[in-house]
């Protein structure tokens, strides 16, 4: 009956030569595999900056979205402190996210500051620019704020006058799928291009609203209709609009941008 | 009991003792997973294959296995196996990864990948098991399958992704059971497809733990 392997040598080698040869196979797989799959998360975001700008949608190849991003779409790294372009880091590897848990390039913010819940901004972040004969056509602006349970990530694409929305979306967030989730929703996408980010005196006035747009109203090119059931997510999608194109944000290098000094 | 035999282990579980139908494991990803068919297609394939290896090698090694770790030990060689599915995914089908999210991790406390180690690898020949493995996955998948095309064709009106009937919403005839999106709908659909299997196959119906007693005294309450 006990054999050897019964015992507690016997035992605690086959537990260790297992681990061992598990570790090694599930190692050998992660890293073999590791470079196609950051090629595959990177070509995610890269599509959905394509589908946001209206350039494309999910059924071009990875090799149309690579050409896509080496002709037409340029990356560009901002510095938000100073409203500049700036050089510092290579705008395609740059990991915005990541740079903001850094202590020397991101900034903690108060929490009267802080109305999209996000802690730290970073100092640099990668904005896309797709230019026509030299002039700006679209700008692709990253944007992310808490809604209900999660972070939500994504961009707004504004034209080259720097305050006609063409586009609006996440690429990544955990918001309820059916409720919050429905930021998702091609429908509700669709109602962004055309409308208008800034009011006269330049401050982003662009919202989400409870209920329905009244279109006879002159506020309806800053408003946009809510999410029956998602009134936090909809209140995020505010926040960080608010704040991603507010002083605090990309507000200052706008400015620049529309004086031709960026 | 007869010795299982490859074809007998491999084409048993699919519809005379079926995961999900008969032994009613693997229920919760079978909710999860099914709201369209592509990804209820991709969840097959992975526990298919996670079956079949880790019947394969746990029934390798399965002389060495000291009884008082064997669940632990089965436990690594699963979660191993898992992992590299996954990683599999994250980089061959990147968006499907990104639509099964947790629920490729959650094979390894699937049911069905334990019970099929623990019941049959422990104690048969390693390409036996892996014939078993499958099977047992194969039962799963074609529940999930059948899952998954009821809810996606009624729920949404579509195959794959491929509009079948024009929804309502897109300016076709089709008014879309919102439901069937919902997990509880694989709950009843499961149901109504193990009573029909068992009114098919009678042996499979179980018999009553308590039998209800005849009304003895057959008059009006009072």
């Amino acid at each position: 009956m006990s054999s050897r392997k019964d015992t507690t040598a016997g035992t605690l080698t086959v537990a260790l030569v297992v681990c061992l040869v598990c570790s090694i196979f599930v190692a050998g797989a992660a890293v073999a595999l590791r470079p196609t799959q950051q090629a595959n998360s990177l070509l995610d975001k890269q599509r959905s900056i394509l589908a946001i700008a209206g350039l494309g949608d999910a059924s071009l190849s990875g090799d149309q979205v690579r050409d896509m991003f080496k002709g037409r779409i340029q990356a560009r790294l901002v510095d938000l402190e100073e409203g500049t372009y700036s050089d510092k880091f290579d705008p395609l590897t740059f990991d915005h996210i990541a740079s903001a848990k850094d202590p020397a390039v991101s900034k903690k913010l108060d929490s009267k500051e802080d109305i999209a819940s996000i802690k730290r901004r970073e100092r640099y972040a990668t904005v896309y620019v797709v230019e026509e004969n030299g002039q700006l056509d679209t700008l692709i602006i990253p944007v992310r704020g808490y809604g209900l349970w999660s972070t939500l990530h994504g961009f707004i694409a504004v034209k080259g006058d720097l305050n006609t929305v063409t586009g609006f979306g996440f690429y990544e967030h955990a918001e309820t799928p059916g409720l919050g989730g429905e930021v998702d929703n091609p429908k509700w996408k669709s109602l962004w291009p055309g409308k208008e980010v800034f009011d006269a005196s330049g401050k982003p006035v662009l919202h989400v609203i409870k209920g329905n747009v009244d279109r006879s109203s002159p506020a309806a090119k800053n408003q946009i209709d809510g999410i029956a059931g998602a009134t936090l997510t909809s209140n995020g999608v505010n926040h960080l609009l608010d704040y991603w194109l507010g002083e605090n944000g990309f507000g200052p290098f706008l400015n620049r941008l529309r004086k031709g000094e960026a | 009991m007869a010795e299982p035999t490859i074809k007998g282990v491999l084409l048993d579980p699919i519809f005379n003792n079926n995961p999900i139908g008969l032994q009613i494991l693997g229920i919760c990803s079978a909710l999860a997973v099914t709201s369209n068919l592509k990804t209820a297609i991709v969840m097959s394939i992975a526990l298919t294959l996670v079956t079949g290896f880790s019947g394969m090698f746990i029934s390798m090694i399965r002389a060495q296995i000291p009884s008082s770790i064997r669940m632990i030990v089965q436990m690594v060689i699963i979660a191993s196996l898992v992992i590299v599915v996954d990683q599999f995914l994250k980089a061959y089908a990147y968006g499907l990864s990104k639509q099964l999210s947790v629920f490729v991790g959650l094979i390894i406390t699937n049911c069905i990948v334990m019970g099929r180690a623990e019941a049959f690898a422990m104690s048969n020949p390693p390409v036996l098991s892996f014939f078993d493995g499958i099977g047992n996955g194969l039962g799963y998948s074609a529940m999930l399958i059948i899952l998954g095309i009821i809810r996606e064709l009624f729920g949404s009106g579509k195959l794959v992704g491929v509009t079948i009937f024009q929804t309502m919403n897109d300016g076709g005839w089709y008014l879309p059971n919102g439901l069937l999106l919902l997990p509880p709908s694989a709950f009843f659909l499961i149901g109504l497809i193990i009573w029909a299997l068992r009114m098919w196959k009678r042996e499979q119906m179980e018999k009553p733990d308590f039998v209800m007693a005849p009304n003895t005294a057959e008059k009006e309450a009072y």
